[in-house]
């Protein structure tokens, strides 16, 4: 699991390669919240390098979603591959974060 | 890492040697790196020792009165085993300094002490006492861990039903077989008003004490539900907000509650973010019952949850699992996917519930081989009798 990010002004796109799973969530946690800083205006997740979630690592996506939202900040994933678009769908968290196809759809959406 | 100054234990029966280390040592001191007490003898060594547990090292000349530095350096680990010596020698006394390496001096310094060595030695001897201790306090940290993972498991294992309700023309099963050190699945089978039968499936999105007292509250929360409600959607919706309520760790659960009738044959159920049922009919071939379109339970209050009613026909057998089934991977790290799943009964139906759950495993452990579990793998699964 790796998550790099790129920034313009206040906002961050944050992609995340490999698995997620029990074993490395509370990391993927922390590389999150050290890539997302306290002014960001919207955060979009690019999932398309992501092979595997599990529950533990929505989770964290969860947390995310919550903390911007506090902050007022607007959130998406996008890149979704069909495993991946599967688990959001079956766990019911693609209505509760929204999901676009490409980073420019998010970035499109959210700049709304 | 180190808050205070290193204090530092000299031992030697020459006067001179307090003034001279004190002038030597200054810059150290005065920076708060070090602090020096000292002894003359061994048994004075002994004694300070014992009255301040604050000494990290102990350096100690070898020929003194009363009690000589080799037999300090031997009584050392049974005040403290975890402070470090150094032992000052004549110079090419090589019996005596393999003598005191033997009895565990970290490292040795000849005479006339140089204290340029001298302060490298004592250096190098706190670089290592402080990784040492940073090993041991991971060590600690891991075995409060394992711990916390054994109560979890003890909690996760003491709520599943161990027998299973009986009534006419059904038959149902359940198995769970937890991931080391992951945890998160649970099942529960009930008996209902009117010889309903109600069943639920879940897997805690964590690990840990805090996810297994989660879990446990989601059981009892869903009984109670199960009991003091109509249908799995208001079921479902019960549990969420009962969740919802102080849930600050964003913990959530995904469940599949179903109730089936035996009078009728009619299966109720809802998902909340959990894999739909699998079918198996009579003739081998099965159906993945639809989704209800629930998101997962603890995550949106005053969720509207859907359902969806199925008649079960005779020799039927419906199959819930969680991910850990599904998701389970082999050496090539391909999943066993549901696909897999519905080909397990295609050679045949099932004889029973139990005989359904046990082949679940069993074609999940053969694909996986010895590719270590990741997650909880959990399997109920309802048979109705008859022809």
């Amino acid at each position: 699991m790796a998550v790099t990010s790129e920034r313009q002004g206040g906002t961050l796109i944050a992609h995340v390669e490999g698995r997620v799973d029990g074993s490395n969530a509370r990391e993927f946690q922390g590389d999150l919240e050290s890539a997302i800083n306290d002014d960001d205006r919207i955060v979009v997740l690019d999932l398309a390098q992501l092979s595997y979630i599990s529950s533990a690592g929505l989770r964290v996506i969860l947390m995310v979603a919550k903390t911007l939202q506090r902050q007022q900040a607007k959130f998406a994933v996008c890149g979704l591959s069909e495993m991946i678009r599967e688990v959001f769908q079956v766990s019911g968290f693609d209505k509760i974060i929204p999901t676009h196809n490409s980073k420019e759809d998010a970035l499109a959406a959210l700049a709304g | 890492m180190q808050q205070r100054p290193f204090k530092i234990l000299v031992v030697d029966d020459e006067p001179d040697l307090e003034p001279l280390m004190l002038q030597r040592m200054r810059r150290s001191i005065r920076s708060g790196h070090y602090e020096f007490v000292f002894a003359q003898n061994g048994i004075e060594a002994l004694k300070k020792l014992n009255d301040d547990d604050g000494i990290d090292m102990v350096v100690s000349d070898i020929n003194m009165p009363q009690m000589d530095g080799l037999t300090l350096l031997a009584q050392i680990p049974d005040v403290n085993p975890n402070i470090r010596s150094v032992i000052v020698s004549a110079y090419g006394d090589m019996k005596n300094i393999r003598t005191a390496m033997n009895r565990g001096a970290f490292d040795f310094v000849t005479k006339p002490i140089d204290f340029d060595d001298l302060q490298v030695t004592i250096d190098r001897t706190l670089r290592h006492l402080t990784e040492w201790r940073e090993a041991l306090a991971s060590r600690d940290r891991l075995v409060a861990l394992q711990n916390e993972l054994d109560v979890a498991s003890r909690i996760q294992q003491s709520i599943l039903p161990t027998d299973f309700p009986e009534a006419m023309g059904v038959e149902v099963f359940g198995m769970m077989q937890p991931a080391r050190n992951v945890g998160g699945d649970f099942f529960d089978v009930m008996n209902l008003e009117g010889g309903r039968i109600g069943m639920g499936i879940a897997d805690v999105s964590d690990k840990g004490v805090p996810a297994a007292l989660f879990m446990m509250s989601c059981r009892t929360l869903l009984k109670g539900a199960a009991i003091g409600t109509n249908t799995p959607a208001e079921v479902l919706g019960e549990v969420n907000d009962l969740l919802r309520e102080d849930n600050e760790a964003e913990m959530f659960v995904t469940l599949l509650y179903a109730d089936y009738n035996p009078a009728n044959g009619d299966l109720a159920y809802a998902s909340g973010g959990h894999d739909a049922p699998l079918v198996i009919h009579p003739d081998g071939s099965n159906t993945l019952l639809p989704l209800t379109g629930g998101v997962a339970l603890g995550v949106v209050p005053q969720f509207e949850y859907g359902q969806n009613t199925v008649k079960i026909a005779s020799g039927d057998t419906v199959i819930m699992y969680t991910d850990g089934v599904t998701e389970a991977m082999n050496s090539e790290g391909e999943q066993f996917g549901l696909g897999r799943l519905r080909e397990v009964f295609t050679a045949g139906p099932p004889a029973s519930a139990e005989v359904a759950c046990q082949a679940v495993f069993d074609a999940v452990r053969s694909f996986a081989g010895d590719t270590p579990q990741s997650d909880d793998i959990t399997c109920v699964t309802l048979q109705r009798k008859g022809g």
